[in-house]
């Protein structure tokens, strides 16, 4: 790799560094840019969790904006029994969890098809799955709440009898939808994998299972980190769908659910900012425990083409 | 800049025609239930959409579903008082994202391509609003917008000014109030997809660029930017397609009641007419061809895109 002829001599430790002209103190100046402009993206957050953990009467005595004169996690044990949190966590990961594993699964089958077999119609395929994507979620309610409400279901899959309320037909929604995303994201990176590879796996006489499971899933790992990323948290956060699709306050997921608490608990902020950051919990974890695959798994997919 | 075609041009059909039965067998419903799902609960509800907003309807009988042609359309445009200002601050909204987030977020990936320490706590920092839901979103901005508890407002007071600003009450506000919280979650969402982008930029260019005396800005302008064509596609996509369908955190600022005063946006006027006490679901629909129709222009712009990359 070659190194720019402007780089300071003391600066030896990187040496495949990117940088063009800059020396030591325009490093820090970036950094002080960086760290204050980090810092202000956080002070939303920051004060919703020091509003979380202040106790109501604190605050009602003495403002907002006020020193503490105690803090507690006394919130969020209030918001996590009273509002039935962990009744609509179970909710969520019913819906979201099937959800994502239905889109990765049957995305990646689409994608291995469109790239690997060389049929007439695999633009029009891939088109019509990303397309289906793009299209603004109000588009489709009006007939699709019909449609969940002519859609029977066997009792053991849904109390309703239908597909309307029921988890059923979100996860349904969501992974019809959801699949155009991750075609067309996997359809880039199975470009990139080279043919030869189940080429020889044909002429071994493998079966296109074997081909697909064996060979072309396990090479996509960087791929599906990024989008089980992404996936989850759309997924789980999705507001919409749950808010048309089901009637029961009950059956709902939680971001959804609290849409309804913040009725309920509209004089206390500090409880809503507490139910509020839990909610975000499932998702944050999702982010760290994926985040060193996440940006190379996108690059693939958006980078080249 | 596009990469060589990876995919050699083999011979039609033949590859076809060496699939066994069971190979078709699992392809068929491995590619059949995505693509049936897709059909029915994604492209039938829209073509449906289409048909009902020739209709008027209440959504309740479908026998009283009665065709009126192109009525719908004529009372939008001309005799619906909320329609105008709804298109026209969905024009804000894709304008303000689009001059200031998504800009803001190339810069801040370009910053951080660098191989610079705490790179990592810095990208996790303003990606962190886009992991929140927008409901949750909502409800932080909530706390901070509130006229009477809110954290902006007592910051002012604490400064002396005395105003008592209602930030989401007040017409000729509230959408910017909207906007400053939107652009906090975009403008992470477009630092990742661009920092992704970056990593797979051969460096090289770059390089040659400084060599010939090019500065940082020259080098992002006229080397970086214009070679990263195919993420700048998706990134301008994005914004549109989230400026248009720019929902959630409209209707949880906005009390969860549907359009307010100063914050119309077509996303929320076919809400408020296809659910809700009185329904008018031709009403909605049209709308919703309207914005679908936009959304096209969008959608196709990018397939185009796609697919010429795909005949190279």
């Amino acid at each position: 790799m070659t190194t720019t002829a402007t780089r300071p001599a003391s600066r030896t430790r990187e040496p495949q560094t990117r940088q063009t002209p800059a020396g030591p103190r325009r490093q820090t100046g970036r950094h002080l840019m960086l760290a204050g402009i980090a810092l202000l993206w956080l002070v939303p957050l920051l004060w919703a969790m020091y509003t979380s953990l202040r106790p109501y009467s604190d605050t009602a005595k003495h403002g907002y904006l006020s020193w503490p004169h105690s803090l507690s996690l006394g919130n969020f044990t209030d918001a996590w029994q009273q509002s039935g949190m962990p009744h609509f966590f179970w909710n969520s990961v019913l819906i979201t969890v099937p959800s994502v594993l239905g889109t990765l699964l049957f995305s990646a089958a689409v994608a291995f098809f469109v790239t690997r077999f060389d049929f007439r119609w695999n633009i029009v395929l891939l088109m019509l799955f990303t397309a289906g994507n793009l299209l603004p979620a109000q588009v489709l309610i009006t007939p699709l709440y019909r449609l969940y409400l002519l859609v029977p279901l066997p009792q053991w899959m849904s109390d309703s009898l239908l597909l309307y309320n029921s988890a059923w037909g979100i996860i349904a929604i969501h992974i019809a939808y959801q699949c155009g995303f991750c075609t067309f994201v996997l359809s880039n990176y199975m470009k990139t994998i080279p043919r030869e590879i189940s080429e020889a796996a044909l002429v071994d006489g493998a079966p296109v299972w074997r081909q697909f499971f064996q060979i072309i899933l396990p090479l996509c790992r960087p791929a599906f980190a990024a989008l089980a990323t992404l996936e989850s948290i759309w997924i789980y956060n999705d507001f919409f769908w749950p808010l048309a699709l089901i009637e029961t306050g009950d059956k709902r997921p939680i971001t959804s659910a609290l849409a309804n608490l913040q009725g309920q608990y509209f004089t206390n902020p500090n409880l809503i900012a507490a139910g509020a950051l839990m909610t975000a919990i499932p998702t944050l974890l999702v982010y760290f425990a994926l985040q060193r695959q996440f940006i190379s798994g996108l690059t693939i997919g958006s980078g080249k083409g | 800049m596009s990469s060589a075609p990876v995919t050699p041009v083999t011979p039609k059909r033949s590859r076809a025609r060496r699939l066994g039965p069971g190979d078709r067998l699992f392809l068929t419903v491995v590619i059949g239930i995505p693509l049936a799902a897709l059909l029915f609960f994604v492209w039938l509800p829209a073509l449906a959409s289409l048909g009902l907003s020739f209709t008027t309807w209440d959504g309740i009988d479908l026998a009283d579903i009665h065709w009126t042609g192109l009525d719908n359309y004529q009372q939008i445009f001309t005799n619906y008082p909320p329609f105008w200002p709804a298109v026209r601050h969905n024009v804000i909204w894709l304008l303000f994202t689009a001059l200031l987030p998504t800009p803001f977020g190339i810069f801040l990936a370009y910053q951080l391509d660098r191989k610079i320490r705490f790179t990592r706590i810095y990208q996790t920092a303003i990606f962190l609003p886009m992991v929140l839901s927008l409901a949750v979103v909502g409800f932080i901005w909530e706390i901070i917008y509130n006229p009477d508890t809110g954290l902006l407002n007592g910051i002012l007071n604490a400064a002396g000014s005395g105003h008592h600003i209602d930030w989401l009450g007040n017409p000729d506000l509230n959408l910017w109030a909207v906007l400053v919280a939107s652009g906090w979650r975009h403008t992470g969402y477009i630092m990742i997809l661009y920092l992704a982008g970056l990593k797979g930029f051969d460096p090289a260019l770059k390089e040659a660029a400084a060599l010939d005396g090019a500065n940082g800005r020259q080098t992002f302008l006229r080397v970086v930017f214009p070679a990263l064509k195919p993420v700048n596609i998706i990134i301008l996509v994005v914004t549109v397609m989230e400026s248009l369908r720019a929902f959630d955190i409209v209707y949880v600022l906005g009390g969860g009641v549907g359009s307010k005063p100063g914050m119309e946006l077509l996303s929320l006027l076919i809400t408020d007419n296809i659910i809700g006490e009185s329904s008018h679901i031709g009403y909605g629909s049209a709308l919703a061809v309207v914005l679908l129709l936009v959304s096209l222009a969008a959608i196709g712009t990018f397939l185009v895109q796609t697919v010429r990359k795909e005949d190279q």
